[in-house]
């Protein structure tokens, strides 16, 4: 009796085996936004128990690189010394809205079953758009995971071009779809939330040469989900 | 005595035991000791409720552990006075009562403070083991910079958590619709306007709950806002975790 037991368990367990690690997926990422664009991905496939970031806690120095200037080297090495699977800069520059980029990825061999997938909002002073350490899926098939923007928490959301990106510079990098407009005073202060948090959306006015945002209210805003990002089980 | 014996068996069998045992060995001098009644078994879960706005402090928590049958609100709907309470001033007592009077309501716990942009809370509640099948929990918090919006989860399954197992939900806001979006300081509870909370008073375009369309500010260009754009919001505007403790 116990003999067929253990049999019934292991034909069980073979039948399984085969789906018990997805190392072979392919990663389709979509900006969903009218006129964001998004800095380099950097997209990582992680052991369990890892995050680049958490809701309600302070950012990482290297998370604030890459929410106010797109920099993501030092989450780079972050993930690379936990011995993540890492693809960086999928789309080949920036990923403009309506776009989309894939990328197959493969974890054979790893633990590595979590994903994380962090670019900056372009034009914003530190939004960022982050998959935060989804789990991935071990069935063969088609999976969506829409992915909101976050603020940092590290920067006055001011909302002028001022092309300042690094840590601690006030100031929007770039509008990579040259919309915005010059002379802004100021859209406002350091944020009442200084820890990571869902992004209020930026504010922008219609007055491309003063007012207080260098942004377009009416070009420039998103409502969540930002990005899609589709993966397939291969 | 045998009587006595049978109705006492009846009663722990009812999971009073532990009251009536002391009434009962009071009166009875010649009575051994009864063994102890064996503690019913609790189920125990912790709500974590993660506040992901920049600027709006969320009420204090209203968490209730149900089955089918209560629902916080239904969209569509009008809110009940307990909602109303909630989502114009903040104070919680009255849904949770609402809750209490229920009778698919199982218990109720209240967070003990507000919970600011960058903070949390854990708010614990203790049901019967029995009643976890069918397990419902419904969280809910007002935005105080806001005329009557609400977060939170309305009737999430936790029937079949283990002990050790963690869920998280994001939360959307909702509008309860019992009060016009004036943005005016005088009729928003919270810091931005320190003025009246709840008025009975329905006067909202339609009186039914609803998705939340965000606030407008005055930095937005809405002259009559006492809200800034740093009191705006994108959803979700909240975290609730779930934790099954014991």
């Amino acid at each position: 009796m116990r003999t067929t037991y253990c049999a019934a368990m292991l034909a069980a367990t073979l039948a399984t085996a085969p789906a018990a690690n997805a190392v072979d997926f392919d990663v389709e990422i979509t900006n969903l936004s009218n006129a964001i664009y998004f800095t380099p991905f950097l997209v990582a496939a992680h052991p369990a128990g890892n995050n680049l970031f958490v809701t309600g806690q302070p950012a990482s120095a290297n998370l604030q690189a890459m929410a106010e200037g797109g920099d993501t080297s030092g989450l780079e090495a972050d993930v690379t010394a936990l011995g993540a699977t890492i693809v960086t800069n999928p789309a080949g520059g920036l990923l403009a809205p309506a776009s989309s980029t894939s990328f197959n990825m493969n974890t054979d061999g790893t633990s590595n079953d979590r994903l994380s997938i962090v670019a900056m909002l372009l034009p914003t002073n530190d939004g960022f758009a982050g998959l935060n350490a989804i789990e991935i899926p071990t069935a063969a098939g088609t999976y969506t995971f829409n992915v909101n923007a976050y603020d940092s928490g590290t920067e006055a959301n001011d909302e002028l071009i001022t092309g300042g990106g690094m840590p601690g510079v006030a100031g929007i990098p770039a509008d990579p779809g040259g919309v915005a407009g010059t002379g802004g005073s100021g859209a406002a202060s350091a944020d009442a939330n200084p820890n990571v948090h869902i992004h209020r959306g930026t504010l922008g006015d219609t007055d491309a040469a003063a007012g207080t945002s260098d942004l377009d209210s009416r070009v420039h805003r998103w409502l969540n989900p930002v990005i899609r990002v589709t993966i397939t089980v291969n | 005595m045998t009587d006595r014996t049978t109705m006492l068996a009846r009663l722990l069998a009812l999971g009073l035991g532990a009251t009536l045992i002391a009434a009962c060995g009071s009166s009875n001098n010649n009575a051994p000791p009864p063994p102890p009644p064996p503690p019913p078994a609790m189920a125990s879960f912790d709500v974590t409720v993660t506040n992901l706005t920049n600027g709006q402090p969320l009420s204090p928590l209203a968490v209730v552990a149900h089955q089918d049958g209560y629902a916080v609100f239904a969209v569509g709907a009008a809110a009940t006075a307990g909602l109303e309470m909630l989502a114009e001033g903040g104070d919680n007592t009255a849904l949770i009562a609402e809750a209490d009077a229920d009778a698919t309501v199982t218990a109720t716990a209240s967070g003990t403070a507000p919970i600011g942009p960058a903070g949390s809370d854990t708010v614990s509640i203790t049901v019967l083991e029995s009643e976890l099948p069918g397990l419902i929990m419904s969280v809910s918090t007002m935005l105080v910079n806001t005329n009557d919006a609400i977060t939170g989860i309305n009737g999430v399954s936790v029937a079949d958590m283990q002990v050790g197992d963690s869920t998280t939900w994001q939360a959307i806001a909702y509008d309860a619709g019992t009060e016009a979006d004036t943005e005016a300081a005088i009729h928003i509870p919270g810091p931005a306007g320190g003025g009246e909370g709840f008025n009975a008073a329905r006067d909202d375009a339609a009186d039914r709950v609803a998705m939340h369309s965000g606030v407008v500010s005055q930095d937005d260009g809405f002259a009559g806002s006492d809200l800034g754009g740093q009191h705006r919001f994108d959803n979700p505007v909240a975290q609730v975790q779930v934790e099954r403790t014991n």
